[in-house]
């Protein structure tokens, strides 16, 4: 009689994460996320690159609105997420764990997450500061040079880590006023899914960050290509990829931003030059005159 | 030529006297080596070809075409000296023999400036008062930083890549030459550098200046050639970091070049700029921002005003007057001081020129062209304007790189900023309004990386120059500049 006196548990749909709404992949394809007993975890949504380009029309839409948003408040909404976070840290214990992470690497993966955000929110109206520059040109002209954000960039996540590289890649890219859509690790996307939940409950506005998850070998070169995307950022993954994205990323001179075997549980894997990574530099001329 | 009575006689009779600048102190040598290793050498294969003055299609002087072969000995030499004299030595001796080249380019300014105008066809006014001096002050500049590069990077250690190569246009030849080699220098790299095959001359005038500086051999190659040599430059294994100034569609051919490599590169590629002016606007300073915009250097300027937008209800007025300011601009001999446009680079550029003013007119544009004359031989364009062109024409959206204004109106900021930003490019961009607020609203919404507001086509080493989208990336000049010459260790 102790198994029927047993609750069942509510298992969750994990769902991608497009324009601030959960929808399937429009593919209605899966892939098993299974536990290394084989058991199955959960079915993750194949996502397609149709699922990439509606993220891309979402992540444009969104990004002069984002970009315009005060230092203040990108620093406050990242502070937000962290908030959320930490609040449902168990849950991504949790999740980390099913996923095959010993219970405290899990909870260090959190605690860093949470930190990390904390850490780019305190960035939010301070890398401008150390980025621009007042230029002493010889002619009669004021002439300052800022920062601003490349625009839409796509986020190839890090495979062996579930939560603190997706969390670090993120923030270091919203920060700065750019959109991205993401693409999960593929051993690890149940903290992704997660993690866009988080995001939904932190006022970051729809379509700022898009997640999706599905098979690398199928996305990466939708990521590489599109032409609406500014730049790519993408973690490891081999020599081949690497020559594919950067090969696709010329048809519009996007960034390419490789970031190989970073440890990101690491305070040095996380500093104001990431930020900078997706940023412009502009500068604007005017003469000094009456 | 009548004159309507309620208009300026801007060239109401008057005919300016031939004044041209002195040649007879120039040296221009029959025929170039390579510079490799601190000395010219005959190229490999020996073979060489002509450099033309476009102005009047006379020979100048024969230059070495530089193949495969030539290119690796470039390499080695400029590897030899990264890993020899130049990374040992200490930054504060390498800035300051940065500083003897500025120094000797200030003294040698007058022979760079006639030589530049007869290699490349720019008036020697600009090349005089331009391109000379902001090519010394660029190599003053950057030398100050070699020993303060530490001061840069705050929480980073910046080291120097290795071998830079550096592949140059045909528009600034010398400035473009100092853009890319001082920064390189100071930031303790290497360099192999190809000038454009059509004006090579005052790049090999820069290598007899870095010989004489007496800079360790190696450590500045320059290697004349084509499309070819700069390509062997681009993807040879030895080089370390490429930058490149030129078109879009070579920048994303040596994008995917350099694909799986590790070496990093800095592009400035294409622009066709947006120059906005407002009802509120000064208006005879904006037409003469206009002009400055478009016709400085023939419009062979990457980041040249190529689009004017102007606000419906002052369009007419600024046009006419900017058609009366046209028609008093002098086109012709660049090595007269009163020349306001020289002559087209080379025979294919105009070519490219004309056929975009069939082009405009095809596609139901109205072109005006000034009524000046034209030298007989040589390349030339005369200043010319499109009115009645949509945002799709072709001369609105491509780069022409030539004296052609394209013109729409708009009514509404917001419809200005859309039609300025409406373009795969983003290099530059102009406004023009006396209204403070309303310049920041503009500056900060053109999505480009060099914004003059008031002004247009100034240019300075301390002031960073590079643009958005598919206008490239990474930055020259300034402390921006810096980075595209030196990896960041935590």
């Amino acid at each position: 009689m102790a198994a029927a006196e047993k609750r069942l548990p509510v298992a969750k749909t994990y769902k991608i994460f497009i324009g601030g709404k959960f929808p399937r992949t429009e593919s209605g394809r899966y892939f098993a996320l299974e536990d290394h007993k084989g058991a199955v975890i959960a079915n993750m949504c194949r996502g397609s690159r149709k699922d990439f380009r509606n993220s891309v029309v979402a992540a444009r839409q969104a990004q002069s609105g984002w970009a315009a948003a005060s230092a203040y408040l990108h620093g406050q909404i990242l502070y937000r997420i962290a908030e959320i976070l930490e609040g449902r840290k168990a849950q991504f214990v949790e999740e980390l764990m099913l996923q095959g992470n010993a219970l405290r690497a899990s909870e260090r993966e959190v605690e860093e997450s949470i930190d990390r955000l904390i850490y780019y929110a305190g960035w939010a109206d301070k890398y401008q500061q150390l980025f621009s520059a007042v230029n002493p040109v010889s002619s009669s002209h004021f002439n300052f040079s800022v920062l601003e954000p490349t625009g839409v960039v796509s986020i190839i996540a890090p495979n062996d880590s579930g939560l603190i590289g997706l969390v670090s890649n993120i923030a270091s890219v919203i920060v700065g006023g750019n959109t991205c859509i993401v693409l999960a690790s593929e051993e690890q996307p149940l903290c992704a899914v997660s993690f866009a939940e988080v995001l939904q409950a932190s006022d970051v506005p729809s379509g700022v960050v898009n997640i999706l998850t599905g098979f690398r070998s199928e996305l990466t070169e939708q990521f590489a290509s599109h032409m609406d995307v500014n730049a790519i950022v993408y973690c490891d993954g081999g020599k081949k990829a690497a020559r594919t994205i950067q090969t696709l990323a010329a048809d519009n001179i996007k960034r390419v931003i490789p970031r190989q075997r970073v440890n990101w549980m690491l305070s040095k894997s996380a500093s104001p030059y990431e930020i900078r990574d997706t940023q412009e530099v502009k500068t604007t001329w005017h003469p000094i005159g009456t | 030529m009548a004159i309507p009575e309620n208009k300026l006689a801007f060239d109401g009779g008057w005919d300016y006297a031939p004044a041209p600048e002195s040649t007879d102190h120039i040296v221009v040598k029959k025929r170039y080596g390579l510079f490799i290793n601190g000395d010219f050498r005959a190229p490999e294969k020996g073979r060489y070809f002509d450099t033309l003055n476009p102005a009047n299609e006379e020979k100048l002087s024969r230059v070495a075409m530089a193949s495969q072969a030539d290119v690796d000995k470039a390499v080695k030499a400029a590897r030899k000296a990264y890993t020899g004299p130049w990374s040992r030595m200490k930054a504060k001796e390498r800035g300051k023999y940065i500083f003897r080249i500025a120094r000797m380019i200030q003294e040698r300014a007058r022979e760079f400036a006639v030589i530049e105008s007869l290699d490349g066809g720019k008036p020697i006014r600009e090349s005089r008062d331009v391109d000379v001096p902001l090519a010394a002050a660029h190599f003053f500049y950057y030398a100050g930083w070699a020993d303060k590069l530490e001061y840069a990077f705050p929480g980073r250690k910046a080291k120097a890549l290795g071998v830079a190569g550096q592949v140059i246009p045909w528009n600034f030849p010398l400035l473009m030459a100092s853009w890319k080699i001082a920064p390189a220098l100071a930031c303790g790299n290497t360099v192999v550098l190809k000038p454009a095959e059509t004006t090579p001359l005052t790049a090999l005038k820069l290598a007899e200046v870095i010989a004489d500086a007496g800079l360790p051999d190696g450590v500045v190659n320059i290697v004349t050639g084509a499309g070819d040599t700069g390509a062997a430059i681009v993807t040879h294994p030895g080089v370390d970091k490429v930058a490149f100034t030129g078109s879009t569609n070579v920048g994303r051919i040596i994008q995917k070049a350099l694909a799986g490599t590790n070496k990093k590169y800095t592009l400035e590629l294409g622009g066709k700029a947006a120059n906005i002016i407002f009802a509120d606007a000064a208006i005879d300073q904006a037409v003469e921002g206009i002009v400055n915009g478009i016709f400085f250097n023939q419009g062979h300027v990457c980041c040249a005003g190529s689009r004017l937008l102007v606000q419906e209800s002052v369009a007419d007025e600024v046009i006419e007057k900017l058609k009366d300011r046209m028609e008093t601009l002098i086109v012709g001999d660049p090595l007269d001081k009163n020349t306001d446009i020289g002559a087209i680079n080379s025979h294919m550029q105009l070519e490219k020129i004309e056929s975009y003013l069939k082009i405009g007119q095809s596609e139901g544009g109205e072109m005006h062209q000034s009524s000046c004359s034209v030298p007989k031989s040589g390349y030339w364009c005369r200043p010319t304007i499109f009115t009645g062109v949509s945002q799709s024409s072709r001369v609105v959206q491509e780069e022409i790189f030539g004296p052609v204004l394209a013109i729409q109106t708009f009514r509404t900021y917001d419809e200005a900023l859309t039609k300025a930003n409406n373009t795969p490019y983003g290099l530059s961009g102009g406004v023009w309004t006396d209204k403070g607020s309303k310049i920041f609203k503009m500056t900060q919404g053109i999505r480009a990386g060099v914004i003059w507001a008031n002004t247009f086509n100034k240019f300075d080493p301390t002031s960073p120059f590079g643009g958005y989208k598919e206008s490239g990336m990474g930055r020259e000049g300034g402390l921006h500049g810096l980075g595209a010459y030196v990896k960041l260790e935590a």
